[in-house]
């Protein structure tokens, strides 16, 4: 199997037959692959395309696919101006060099729901500057002016004297002419768009139906040994010594030896090793995180929410004003630590050879396990070399800046002659020690003599996400992570350049970076808005409960100002049918959240039985995404990360018991399951705005939705999670 | 030990206790079936043991060492995709894609007992598979599709 993907497997035998290059790659050894073709006969017209003499159209891939959607819209964009059909499109993970960082985050990465946004003029530059080098190649070589030249399914056609060229055949022309890219180019006009704009397949859907799609698990090298890590039973403890007669004894296994973090045993199944392990005897050293407890972690954080934070921010005098109020609502909301368990477990190949190292990894962010990987062995960065399949989800989990997963598999390989792959079984995944992190915000809010919000003062604590990381400097804004506060400010905060879409006249929020506590903090679906967004809109509720204003008119005012949110807003309250009556037992919440830069608000309808067991029988989404390239994409994407959110408040939690983790596989961490799964409308609003992101933007939203709407069912305010911690399970 | 798989009679020599997943994936090369727990909570790795629906990851090989095995990449014939398969792809389902080869296993297991199925059957039947991208509702819309579609082949 070569890493090069096509949108239709069952056509690759066809692909193939059509070029030579393609089928040399498909025979060599992954790894090779890429440069085989690089150096084969197709032509580099830019970064992100090349093109074959056969007529094969390569795309360069700098984003990652885990189920984003990235590699759909990306060849959408670039089809789009070269006049092609995307599915056509043949395509390579772009390799890990800074010509094909992300023009916003500096870095190779893929996150913060930015790729369609990111690259909806870079690639379609690409393809709009190949596509006028193909044109003048034409007009040159038939003597005609290009003005009168159409493309169409990666030909040029001259349609007076009849004559047509594949872009591939064009590529002889481009050489002899010597023809190059053109300095500046002009882009399609929406109303041109034929791809952009319309609803469209999944670009590797056909592979992801009939078992072909290539996950990094399921790649195979030549002589590659499987590895199993045992693991210390406190995440950060260490190897003191270990007795591996046992293991070593057991069929197919290899080797036994200490790494960083644990004991690897090799073998030539994955199954032989994971059995090996278990037979290791290990004596541990637990290490500094033998005392960590998260009901110590809730207690230590209430205690310091009461006392002053860091100032973020400060409108009017939230302070005064409910200093001098006759009632002030109070609330604590305690968010728990979040595992991702992703369904691929994190895995990856290392081979080390000499001074080089390669390794096939799913990865959001393969600068930086370039980075880690070239620190950890002493190496030149540019001598790592990345191979990124496709990932089995993601969720933040894959853009480690520990880059755990990866360096582990590196000193697993190292002194090794072959490649060697490390599987984390699901237990390890879920005691990884990279969680969401726990928060508790405490609030105090007052209302006016017209029940409207009127002082807000929030404080934040929990562990930064960026503190001390190499992003601290964009990240950190006076010792403050804006991750910890982004949608809980109601104004634009360092490089975030937007804020609640509400406007309360009072407005204090403070932050306290929790103690660095062994356990490490990692992006989860949506960030810092799984616990602002849960805090916010749930108390934004108890203050409309507190004024007698409706939820939903509530918001309505408080956007007043916001004209992308107030339409989302009143679009929602109508096509919810906010205002018709529910029976008793049922609840009905809404939400609203703005996120990196699309407004999202979803209302929700909740049957609650005597017993706590309850349903989310309808969730009504309203999406304002920009312009939205891909309408079929962008609804999945607002199912899926509903469907996210919805999990992680209804069952999501991790706890720790002297530095142990206490969950370990699906039965004690439960996700979402089918029949939990409520029925969702989604409604994109029409834009000509550029269009931003929707991968995350639907995660949270669902969840203070559902709160509150589990209050208006029971009158029962819901303020640690999960729910089903506070007697409400999900059904 | 001889398994027959995906109609072909294959030669193993993995240990007997060893679970059906990792013959597959490891000694077969079939990848399509995927590991996502090793204790039967996901259905990430089902397969058809003489045609039912069960949890590779945890069916040791000895057990189904003279019984027809089906995987994802056996659901395919000459004349194309599966009717399933064919549905999940219209429907666009898969996010990730790392739990399909298992939903579409359950789902096919599902249609060849219960040709029409309602959704509360497809959410019982289906409710040991999990997606972690939420790709549920566009699982309960293609095995109604995937049921109109094998209706039709048969009354053609």
């Amino acid at each position: 199997m070569s890493e090069h993907l096509t949108a239709a497997p069952m056509s690759r035998r066809r692909f193939m037959q059509r070029s030579g290059a393609l089928l040399f790659a498909a025979q060599c050894p992954l790894g090779l692959s890429a440069k085989a073709v690089a150096g084969g006969t197709g032509a580099m017209m830019n970064s992100f395309v090349r093109i074959d003499p056969s007529n094969v159209i390569t795309m360069l891939a700098n984003n990652s696919e885990f189920g984003n959607g990235a590699y759909t819209v990306m060849s959408m964009m670039l089809a789009e101006e070269l006049d092609v059909d995307y599915r056509s499109i043949a395509l390579e993970a772009a390799p890990t060099s800074p010509e094909y960082y992300s023009p916003l985050f500096r870095e190779y990465l893929t996150a913060g729901s930015v790729t369609t946004g990111s690259t909806f003029i870079p690639m379609r530059t690409a393809g709009a500057k190949a596509r006028t080098m193909l044109l003048e190649a034409a007009s040159r070589d038939w003597d005609v002016p290009m003005a009168e030249l159409t493309t169409a399914d990666a030909t040029v056609t001259h349609a007076d004297t009849g004559r047509r060229a594949t872009y591939g055949e064009l590529l002889e022309v481009i050489h002899r002419l010597d023809i190059q890219p053109p300095e500046t180019v002009v882009l399609k006009d929406p109303s041109e768009f034929k791809i952009l704009g319309k609803p469209a397949r999944r670009y590797e859907g056909a592979g992801k139906v009939d078992g072909s799609a290539q996950f990094g698990i399921d790649i195979k090298l030549p002589g590659m040994l499987y590895g199993a890590i045992a693991r210390p039973p406190v995440y950060g403890g260490s190897v003191v010594d270990f007795d591996a007669t046992e293991a070593l004894a057991m069929p197919g296994v290899v080797k036994a030896k200490a790494i960083r973090a644990g004991v690897v045993v090799l073998a030539d199944s994955y199954w032989r090793a994971q059995k090996a392990k278990a037979k290791l005897k290990i004596s541990w050293d637990r290490g500094l995180n033998a005392k960590v407890s998260t009901e110590q972690f809730y207690a230590d954080y209430r205690a310091l929410a009461d006392t002053p934070g860091m100032l973020a921010e400060d409108i009017g005098d939230a302070r005064g004003v409910l200093d001098a109020a006759d009632e002030v609502v109070e609330a604590t909301y305690e968010m728990p630590l979040l595992a991702h368990a992703t369904l691929e477990p994190m895995n990856c190949i290392a081979q080390v050879e000499g001074d080089t190292c390669t390794i096939w990894s799913g990865t959001q962010y393969q600068s930086n396990d370039q980075e880690v990987i070239s620190r950890f062995l002493g190496i030149p960065q540019q001598n790592v070399t990345i191979h990124r399949p496709l990932m089995g989800g993601s969720f933040g989990r894959r853009s480690s800046k520990t880059a755990d997963y990866t360096v582990e598999a590196v000193e697993a390989a190292m002194g090794e002659s072959v490649p060697v792959q490390i599987i984390w079984s699901r237990e390890e995944d879920i005691r990884s020690g990279h969680y969401r992190p726990l928060f508790v915000h405490k609030l105090r809010g007052s209302v006016d003599d017209s029940g409207m919000p009127e002082a807000w003062h929030q404080v934040a604590v929990g562990q930064s996400l960026m503190q001390g990381t190499k992003h601290d400097p964009t990240y950190m804004v006076r010792g403050i992570d804006i991750y910890s506060l982004d949608g809980c400010l109601q104004e634009p905060f360092g490089v975030f350049p937007y804020g609640t879409s509400y406007q309360i006249p009072h407005h204090r929020v403070e932050s306290h970076n929790a103690p660095k506590s062994g356990i490490v903090p990692q992006e989860w679906r949506s960030v810092g808005h799984t616990h602002t967004g849960i805090a916010y809109e749930c108390f934004l509720d108890e203050l409309a409960h507190k004024g007698g204003i409706d939820p939903m008119e509530l918001r309505l005012r408080l956007t007043k100002d916001h004209a992308r949110m107030n339409r989302v807003l009143r679009v929602l309250k109508e096509k919810c049918d906010w205002d018709k009556p529910l029976g008793p037992g049922r609840g009905r919440g809404v939400a609203s959240r703005i996120y990196n830069i699309s407004p999202v608000a979803q209302a929700v309808e909740v049957t609650v039985a005597e017993n706590g067991d309850f349903t989310v029988d309808r969730v009504v989404c309203v999406v304002d995404c920009g312009f939205a390239v891909n309408p079929l994409g962008i609804e999945g994407q607002v199912e899926g990360g509903l469907a996210y959110g919805l999990g992680g408040v209804a069952f999501g939690n991790i706890d720790i018991v002297n530095g142990e983790v206490q969950q370990s596989n699906f039965h004690d961490y439960p996700v979402m399951r089918l029949p939990q799964m409520p029925k969702v409308e989604v409604h994109i609003l029409p834009s000509d705005e550029p269009p931003t992101g929707v991968g995350e933007q639907a995660t949270t939203p669902i969840v203070p939705a559902v709160v509150n709407a589990l209050f208006n069912a029971t009158g029962r305010r819901i303020r640690r999670f999960p729910l089903s911690s506070q007697g409400f399970n999900l059904v | 030990m001889k398994l027959e798989v995906n109609g072909k009679e294959v030669e193993i020599t993995s240990e007997a206790d060893t679970p059906l997943l990792w013959v597959l994936r490891d000694e077969l090369g079939l990848v399509g079936t995927k590991y996502g727990c090793g204790v039967a909570q996901c259905g990430a790795c089902t397969v058809h043991v003489e045609g039912s629906a069960i949890r590779s990851c945890v069916t040791p090989v000895a057990a189904v060492a003279d019984k027809r095995i089906q995987t994802i990449e056996g659901q395919a014939s000459e004349q194309g995709l599966s009717p399933v398969q064919q549905a999940w792809l219209e429907t666009d389902v898969a996010q990730c894609g790392y739990c399909q080869s298992g939903q579409i296993m359950a789902a096919t297991a599902l249609l060849a007992s219960n040709p029409t199925p309602n959704d509360a059957e497809i959410d019982g039947a289906m409710a040991g598979n999990i997606c972690r991208c939420g790709t549920y509702p566009r699982i309960r819309k293609a095995v109604h599709l995937a049921a109109a579609l094998m209706a039709e082949e048969q009354n053609t």
